[in-house]
């Protein structure tokens, strides 16, 4: 078996008393799409800032082509990545042709960042009038939209996709999981997703890991989801009130 | 029994107020640290500098020359009120420009643009820091320390010296009409009583302290939207914080300049 692209080993990270991750042992191969599946508050968000780096685990280890981050160059480590947040994170000073071709602005003239940050939010379904505006003036789902271009506008080897179709309707849902897939199989790139959508689920994963009181419980294909037997992930997929994972009321 | 633990706990409690402060302090000398550097060595965003000046420099103007205008014509009305037993004409000119320049310029400049820089500042970046934008930021290979900090430090320090030299002037002109077409005084006699009077170190002293209080109130938005905490009510007290810590910060080390440049 060829190094794992992404590696996570027995990552603990806590907030105060509470305990989010502990112990998360993750490991997605090169050019695979993982999606990651968990109740609402479960440190989904947090388990892909800490390969980033934005967040720092009290233990463990995350590597990245079999390479601890921490020995890594972090502005070269960074550059392998597009990371679209689960808020947007739009910078709210800058247009929104300026947020897509960030990472490029200083290295091209305007006029190449332009026709690079339209080319993108094509491939997210916005046309080329909402380059001028600003984050301020879209609505939630087109900024969401427009944080997906920028993750993915220089062509990152790893991308993460933190909710990428909350907040969009079902077609245009449909059309950013084919985005999603296209970057995986004709781009060749990592993909990592979180998303409570299961028809999302099927449609992008290769492989389906799920979150619940700190650990993956289960990871597999997503062709052994609907059979694997694992209780935390029948009543997920079911949407079951009745279960393991307990739904306070 | 209860007076023992009563003791201790009023101990215990001046210790960990001074370890907190000692914690804060290095927090902020670090903070101040890693920005300098970042503006000494490359990559610079020179556009982000740019609107940094515009907007801490250019926009404050109003606010300071309104504020200077009505100190210079209050301190020459005071002044003449209280010194009309010696030589008016002369004193209200000089004591005016002296304390324009020196001191009133730089503090109440100061003072004002805190109010106004320091909390936007801390506004602007504590909303990036809670809607994960330092965060998208980081993953865009900018370093926020680049990015956001070193524009407005760097912009504090050189705008602010400018901000005080058009505050002084402003002043000494408020001083001139109140002195001119309230009290009487002949115009080019007040003018040549203002240079006379003033010397090289008052201007430059002046000028330093800007240039320290620039940095001192753009160091405290930043400092303070950085470390925001989440949500609104972090971002509404890191704003709070910063206007607050911004003002004692700047009267504290107009006390210490003060010292040092003239107590020789
Ligand atoms: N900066 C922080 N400080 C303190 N606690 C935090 C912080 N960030 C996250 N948490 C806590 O960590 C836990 C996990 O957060 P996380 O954002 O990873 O959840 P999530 O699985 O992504 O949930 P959702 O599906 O709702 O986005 C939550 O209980 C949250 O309160
Ligand atoms: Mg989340």
């Amino acid at each position: 078996m060829s190094t794992p692209k992404i590696e996570l080993r027995g990552v603990h990270k806590a907030f105060g008393s509470n305990r989010v991750l502990r112990g998360v042992d993750l490991s997605v191969a090169p050019s695979e799409s993982m999606v990651i599946i968990g109740g609402s508050g479960t440190g989904k968000s947090i388990t892909i800032k800490s390969v980033l780096g934005l967040v720092k685990p009290d233990t463990g280890t995350v590597m990245v082509d079999g390479k601890d981050v921490r020995k890594h160059n972090r502005e070269a480590l960074l550059d392998k990545f597009g990371m679209l947040f689960q808020g947007g994170a739009l910078f709210d000073s800058l247009r929104v042709w300026e947020n897509v071709a960030f990472r490029v602005l200083r290295s091209k003239s305007t006029d190449e960042c332009r026709e690079l940050a339209v080319e993108k939010l094509r491939r997210v379904g916005l046309g080329p009038d909402t380059a001028d505006r600003f984050p301020a003036e879209l609505s939630g789902g087109m900024q969401k939209r427009v944080g997906l271009a920028r993750a993915i506008a220089t062509s990152p080897e790893i991308i993460f996709f933190d909710e990428p179709t909350t907040g969009l309707d079902p077609i245009m849902s449909d059309v950013i999981n084919d985005l999603i897939r296209e970057l995986v199989v004709e781009l060749k790139c990592t993909a990592m997703t979180i998303t409570h959508d299961m028809t999302s689920v099927r449609k992008i994963a290769d492989k389906v890991a799920m979150l619940h009181e700190g650990v993956i419980q289960w990871t597999g294909p997503v062709s052994e989801l609907d059979t694997c037997g694992n209780p935390y992930v029948e009543q997920f997929i079911h949407g079951r009130a009745e279960g393991p994972i307990e739904a306070l009321r | 029994m209860t007076a023992l633990s009563a003791i201790h706990g009023f101990v215990a409690g001046i210790g960990a107020a001074v370890l907190g402060l000692c914690q804060s302090v290095g927090a902020v000398t670090l903070f101040a640290l890693k920005g300098v550097l970042a503006i000494l060595v490359p990559p610079w965003y020179f556009r982000e500098l740019f609107r940094q000046i515009m907007k801490i420099g250019y926009y404050s103007l109003p606010v300071v020359g309104l504020t200077a205008v009505a100190t210079g014509g209050v301190l020459a009305l005071q002044i003449y009120i209280g010194g009309s037993r010696f030589n008016a004409e002369s004193v209200v000119a000089s004591i005016v420009a002296i304390g324009m320049v020196r001191e009133l310029g730089p503090v109440l400049g100061g003072l004002v643009v805190a109010g106004r820089v320091s909390a936007a500042i801390a506004a602007e970046i504590g909303t990036m820091r809670v809607t994960e934008q330092i965060d998208a930021l980081t993953t865009l290979s900018t370093n926020p320390f680049r990015y956001l900090v070193a524009p407005r430090l760097l912009a504090g320090v050189l705008t602010m010296p400018v901000l005080v030299a058009v505050a002084d002037t402003i002043g000494i002109m408020g001083g001139y009409l109140v002195g001119v077409n309230r009290l009487g005084f002949n115009g080019a006699t007040y003018i040549r009583n203002t240079v006379d009077f003033l010397t090289f170190g008052d201007i430059a002293s002046g000028l330093v302290k800007a240039a320290v209080f620039g940095f001192i109130i753009t160091l405290m938005g930043c400092f303070h939207g950085y470390n925001s905490g989440r949500g609104a009510q972090g971002v509404g007290r890191a704003t709070t914080n910063a206007v607050v810590s911004a003002m004692v910060l700047i009267l504290a080390f107009d006390y210490l300049l003060t010292e040092l440049f003239f107590s020789t």
